[in-house]
């Protein structure tokens, strides 16, 4: 490869993608694309990216982008219009309907992807002028339980440690948390700790995830069950005399209440080990650790958020470290692991319903001081509604105006069908996006506005540590694409609130931000930096990432809270709370016999707008799947990689089978990123029920009751084209960004010769046609030629004989192929004499599965770091070697003669 | 004293049986070889290039004077055996008779003459020997001259390529649907005509010749359908006889070839027959690799060894006028047993078709990518099992040999 000299100097910028906030180097290459690295100095990650990071300059194309206003024309397709009348457009829809039904017939639904500065102007302009908090935003299904267990305990929605204390903790317990896949960067942090202090790590979750793979502990606890567990931890604190009798006495209330209840929760170990499915041994050892460990990091996430109870669960890990006064302390911390790159971000501005701005709320005297700041006519008095409710009053005509920026609600939220077509029933629904096909935009929205995308916007995001970091841009804007923050100050102009939105900069913003952290804090609210409410453009840009609170320039660092306790409450002592007896909310029955937990996987986000751009990141995990005990799979007459139907009171999904010991029996788990844009049937929000946390509101994302049953698909297999191709109903499929096109795996009953007659029709005449066919096998596969370059390649096979395509991605991507090449090609073997190096494992060096076996099984490697010696894999973002280490143990037990 | 031996036929199969035998025993026989043509052995296969004006003659000689000569064989060439005289054990030609204790019978084959009106007019020619490549050479110095060539078989389309080389405007006539029926199925058939088409060959299927029109020499030739295409030159390739003319006179078992045993004797032990005239387990052979087989096992017997001719499962494999052709067992795969796995790439003209029968390969047609084509042979002789590597099978022994991964 040629070296290139490189064209621009690197730009300092964050990572779009997880609450780690990872500093990177973009550095442009002139013609839209950038070349990108981890930036050393980052105090997040010192240069290191996961996969997802690392391929961020794969994601950088406009093909998917939305680039010109559009409106939804008279026979219902969206049309280009340009920015004045869309403006008008959305402002005087909300301003009607808020003249003929008031401010709460409006409402916006906000994201963790926008930036501090656009989730500010957001906020303000609803609760400050058009006089609602019909504010809510992703974060809802994502941090609003550890917010709510925060304000509890703290008084405030306060981050009490920070990642050094992952470099100081001996024992680190991931509490429904499997950073080894969503927090990469952070997991590698803890297994350099373990490398170097001999750090303890308990894995706690329903699944053996990525992240149990290398725990010291793994307690594969029942759904639901962890307040049982950690109440269980908080009587044998008490039993055992280790609780920090100084630290609760002066800094905390409460407390004998909250152990009378956690004592009625878990009464004794045998109560604990049978409703958390747990050994008594395993049990023990994990309060053994936590007991005899003063360094504890808890670290928490979707398995303790997503729940009906989320925020007891983080109260009830905040309640051990309360009362062992470990909290605050280098090493000792109960520790929320943030899912977007400024979910923190936006819970300081406020954009949280049950927020009002800079981590005040809707007591009298805080409304009055916003309405000082901002000089608002219309301040909004009371909490507004939070997302599920949300979509419910849209769902009920409540709700008549929407603007949704940077998320996917009719993809994230639970109950996504109905989401869907609640939508539909809106007056005006405004969707700010990146990209031109979302199942929102798909779900009726009547301005769709460009917005710029990470690489092109400006300002500041937060991340879990409470670290203010910018994202800076590297790229013009494209078309006619414009910041978040500015759409929104020319919607809010053209409302006559022009006045309060007359901003020029994100930096203008930044600093009202801050100089409303500061006003009338003294002291008295945790979110301060006042430090920073004067930066001009130049120190801005500048900005280096910052620690919050930077109440004053030249004051002491305020790196953790509460070591000396100083809560945010009334008394300023933390709260212990007394938390409820867990229960899952939604029943099982012999219909729906099972629960079903939902999350992420390693190689992708969200809804993949973005990550679904890159060919690397598509070959981990290419289709939407549900994993399931073998035991449950017996019971189901379930095979691996056949297809089954997921199905709850809500609705369905239809996912590929993944049969996996490591999934608890009675419970399932499918991945949130595939949607009705980019897959046929794999959008399993439509399944998940819409139950929230009574304190948070955050939805039960994992316990949904299910059913699932086999679909026989008895013709799978895949097409390779240049374009976006289009596909008819009735089929499963998912879409996979390939190199040099798109990738399409499809399973149905459609046979051979239905696929033959698609491809011809489909084929354009100037194409030559090349085919295998077995018709007595049903075997078709075929390719589209023009110019020597396949076009368009599709293979189908019975089910249990198709074809794997990675090799026919790799001849895909190169380009013109020989005659003979194009031969080879349609055996869907490899064209380089090299074998099909298999499915993708790591995907920072491209190295796959069958590479990987035959390092082991060739003797020349024989453990992960001999694996990352000779094929490199698992050196980069290290977020492979969990499964790295999963691939030698089977390749050696295998080997292995079998004892009886 | 030595036995003599008397060949009749100086084609390939005699000319390998003669240097099998002169290897072996080099004494053993004094050796009288008759030839019609007046020459010795050339590679008869090679006609084709030399009439394209690809090869010159000189360089297909197989066997030369001085050959002939070091293995002190007596050379009858241009002289026609004309009649065998069991009891006196003598053959006769033009310049008398010749005695011999063993004969050996290899008098090739003659060509098909359809019987139609016009057929002996000049311009009418076979294509068997030098000869006949040397009248057609004649016929295509006049420029923009026509040729007509009956018979869309191998030999009908190397002629057919070689004259459309030297110049001239060529037609293919051929009796059945598509050419070389015998050697390829319908769709191999097809991308052959499609590529002989865009060489500006035209091949006119179910072409029923009706007469060769033409008053002192052929002008054109007449179809059943009333079409016409005017033939400065008309080549008759429509197939091949074996020529047992003098077997039967003698009284020898002859069928439609002279008939032989698994040693190549006929009904006479003294007398061995050979080559295309030959008929051993009611076939005949037109292919070279059976032939020569045929001459290793009339070497044996001539040297009173064991021998025995067993034809293999035999492959056509062959490159028509730069066009690979490959066909093997039941590439037509009828009966419904049978699977077929078919490869097309019209633009590459490469067509490939496999039939299986349950696990086994039992046939095989290629066009245009060849390569592959013994691996598949062998696998139709061993008859192994396939059905591991069914899904990669039709893409060659590369692929489909190489491990899953």
């Amino acid at each position: 490869m040629n070296m290139q000299a490189p064209i621009a100097p690197a730009v300092r910028t964050t990572c779009p993608y997880c609450g780690v906030g990872c500093g990177v180097l973009a550095r442009p290459d002139g013609s839209g694309g950038a070349e990108i690295s981890g930036d050393p100095a980052h105090p997040a990650n010192f240069g290191k990216l996961c996969s997802k990071g690392s391929a961020l300059g794969e994601t950088l194309g406009l093909g998917t982008r939305l680039l010109y206003p559009m409106m939804r024309g008279t026979r219902g397709e969206l049309m280009r219009t340009d920015w004045g009348t869309a403006v008008s457009k959305v402002a005087d829809g909300f301003r009607s309907i808020i003249e003929q039904h008031g401010p709460d017939a409006v409402a916006f639904y906000l994201s963790g992807q926008l930036l501090t500065e656009d989730y500010y102007v957001a906020n303000k302009l609803m609760k400050g002028f058009i006089g609602s908090a019909n504010v809510d935003t992703n974060s809802r299904l994502c941090m609003a339980s550890s917010v709510a267990a925060h304000r509890r305990a703290f008084g405030a929605d306060t981050a009490p440690g920070c990642y050094e204390d992952l470099d100081e903790a001996d024992l680190i317990v991931l509490v429904g948390s499997n950073a080894a896949w969503c927090h990469p960067v952070l997991f590698r942090r803890m297994l350099e700790s373990r490398e170097r202090r001999g750090t303890k790590i308990v894995v706690i979750d329903p699944r053996r995830t990525a992240s149990a793979e290398d725990a010291d502990l793994f307690l594969a606890i029942a759904p639901g069950m962890d307040t049982v567990l950690f109440s269980g931890l908080l009587a044998e604190l008490a039993d055992r005399h280790t609780l920090d009798f100084d630290y609760i006495s002066r800094h905390t209330e409460g407390f004998e209440a909250a152990l009378m209840r956690a004592r009625e929760i878990a009464p004794s170990l045998e109560s604990v080990a049978a409703r958390t499915g747990l050994s008594r041994k395993d049990i023990l050892a994990f309060y053994e650790l936590f007991r005899t460990t003063k360094r504890v990091v808890t670290a928490f996430s979707q398995g303790v958020n997503q729940s009906a109870q989320g925020t007891d669960k983080a109260n009830a890990i905040i309640n051990c470290h309360l009362a062992a006064g470990r909290i605050g302390r280098a090493g000792m911390a109960p520790f929320s692991l943030t899912g977007q790159p400024n979910a923190m971000g936006g819970r300081e501005v406020g954009g949280l319903a049950n927020q009002l701005a800079a981590h005040m709320n809707f007591t009298p005297e805080e409304i009055d001081r916003v309405r000082r700041f901002w000089n608002a006519p219309n301040m909004a008095t009371r909490e507004g509604k939070k997302a599920v409710q949300m979509f419910e009053a849209i769902g009920r005509g409540e709700i008549k105006a929407l603007w949704v920026m940077a998320t996917n609600p009719a993809v994230s939220l639970p109950r996504a069908g109905f989401v869907a077509d609640a939508l539909k029933k809106l007056d005006l629904l405004v969707v700010s996006e990146n990209v031109l096909s979302s199942d929102t935009v798909a779900s009726g929205a009547h301005v769709v506005l460009p917005a710029a995308a990470w690489g092109e916007k400006d300002g500041t995001v937060t991340n879990s540590e409470r670290r203010i970091s910018r994202q800076r841009a590297f790229l013009a804007m494209p078309g006619e694409a414009k910041p978040d923050w500015k759409i929104v100050s020319e919607v809010a102009a053209r409302m006559g609130f022009g006045e309060a939105f007359a901003y020029v900069s994100a930096a203008e913003i930044f600093r009202e931000h801050a100089a409303l952290s500061a006003f009338e804090n003294n002291g008295t609210r945790d979110f301060d930096i006042g430090a920073l409410r004067s930066v001009d453009q130049g120190a801005y840009d500048a900005l280096d990432p910052v620690l919050w609170p930077k109440r004053t320039k030249n004051g002491p660092p305020e790196t953790r809270f509460f070591a000396n306790g100083g809560f945010f409450t009334p008394t300023g002592r933390a709260k212990f709370a007394e938390l409820a007896q867990p229960k899952l909310h939604g029943e099982l029955s012999s219909e729906y016999p099972l629960r079903l937990n939902t999350g992420r996987i390693r190689d992708q986000w969200h809804t993949m707008s973005r990550t679904g751009l890159s060919p690397r990141l598509g070959q981990h995990i290419p289709e939407p799947f549900v994993e399931v005990n073998p035991d449950d799979a017996r019971h189901a007459g379930l095979r691996d990689g056949s297809h089954a139907r997921v199905r709850s009171v809500h609705g369905k999904a239809i996912l590929k089978v993944k049969i996996e010991e490591g999934q608890q029996r009675g419970s399932l788990f499918a991945p949130i990123h595939w949607t009705q844009a980019n897959s046929g049937s794999g959008r399993i929000g439509d399944v998940v029920v819409a139950v929230t946390d009574p304190l948070s509101g955050q939805p039960e994302a994992k316990a949904t009751p299910v059913a699932i049953e086999p679909v026989e698909f008895p013709f799978a297999g895949f097409i390779l084209a240049r374009k976006r191709i289009e596909l008819s109903e009735g089929l499963s499929w998912s879409r996979v960004a390939v190199e040099g096109g798109e990738g399409v795996l499809f399973a149905g009953t459609q046979n051979a010769a239905y696929w033959r007659a698609y491809l011809s029709e489909n084929a354009p005449p100037d194409a030559n046609l090349i085919e295998y066919t077995d018709d007595a096998a049903n075997v078709f596969r075929a390719a589209l030629v023009r110019n020597e370059s396949i076009e368009l390649a599709l293979f189908v096979a019975p089910a249990n004989k198709a074809v794997s395509w990675n090799a026919a991605c790799a001849a895909f991507a190169n380009g013109a192929l020989s005659a003979k090449e194009r031969s080879a090609f349609l055996s869907g073997r490899s064209l380089d004499g090299q074998a099909d190096c298999g499915p993708l494992v790591c995907a920072c060096f491209g190295v796959g599965l069958a590479t990987i076996r035959a390092a082991i099984e060739s003797g020349k490697a024989a453990s992960v770091e001999e694996i990352g010696a000779l094929l490199r894999a698992g050196t980069n973002c290290g977020s492979c070697k969990p499964e790295l280490k999963r691939i030698v143990n089977d390749v050696e037990s295998a080997r292995v003669p079998q004892t009886v | 004293m030595r036995e003599r031996l008397v060949i009749v036929g100086s084609g390939m199969a005699s000319g390998r049986m003669l240097e099998h035998l002169c290897r072996a025993m080099p004494d053993a026989f004094d050796i009288t070889l008759f030839g019609a043509e007046p020459h010795g052995n050339y590679n008869r296969i090679m006609l084709s290039p030399v009439l394209a004006g690809e090869e010159s003659f000189e360089n297909i000689v197989v066997h030369d004077a001085a050959w002939y000569t070091q293995h002190k064989i007596v050379c009858r060439f241009g002289e026609t055996v004309t009649k065998i005289d069991r009891a006196r054990k003598v053959v006769v030609s033009a310049r008398g008779e010749t005695a011999y204790d063993r004969l050996v019978l290899a008098t090739g084959s003659a060509p098909f003459i359809l019987p139609v009106a016009g057929k002996d007019l000049p311009g009418v020619v076979a294509f068997r020997d030098f000869g006949d490549v040397q009248t057609m050479l004649a016929a295509a110095e006049t420029p923009g001259a026509n040729a007509v060539v009956i018979g869309g078989g191998l030999l009908g389309l190397e002629a057919a390529a070689a004259l459309k080389k030297r110049g001239m405007n060529v037609v293919v006539l051929h009796l059945m649907a598509h050419p070389m029926e015998l050697q390829l199925d319908a769709t191999a058939g097809a991308y052959l005509q499609r590529a002989l088409e865009s060489r500006g060959i035209k091949v006119h299927c179910l072409a029923q010749t009706k007469a060769i029109l033409g008053n002192e020499r052929a002008e054109a030739v007449l179809l059943d359908d009333g079409t016409i295409y005017p033939a400065d030159l008309v080549v008759m390739a429509a197939g091949i006889r074996p020529e047992t003319r003098i077997a039967r006179d003698a009284g020898l078992h002859v069928e439609r070839g002279i008939v032989v045993g698994d040693d190549m004797r006929t009904s006479d032990p003294d007398i061995l027959a050979l080559g295309e005239c030959a008929e051993h387990a009611d076939r005949c052979y037109g292919f070279v690799e059976p032939l020569y087989e045929m001459a290793v096992a009339a070497a044996h017997t001539l040297a009173g060894e064991q021998a025995s001719f067993s034809p293999a499962k035999t492959a056509t494999n062959l490159k028509v006028t730069g066009l690979s052709v490959f066909s093997a067992g039941n590439f037509a795969g009828a009966d419904e047993n049978c699977e077929p796995l078919v490869f097309r790439d019209p633009a590459a003209r490469i067509y490939k078709k496999l039939i299986l029968r349950g696990e086994k390969l039992v046939g095989v047609v290629l066009f245009g990518d060849t390569a592959d084509g013994t691996w598949y042979l062998e696998l139709i002789r061993s008859g192994a099992s396939v059905a591991d590597m069914r899904g990669e099978l039709a893409f060659g022994r590369t692929l489909a040999m190489r491990e899953a991964a």
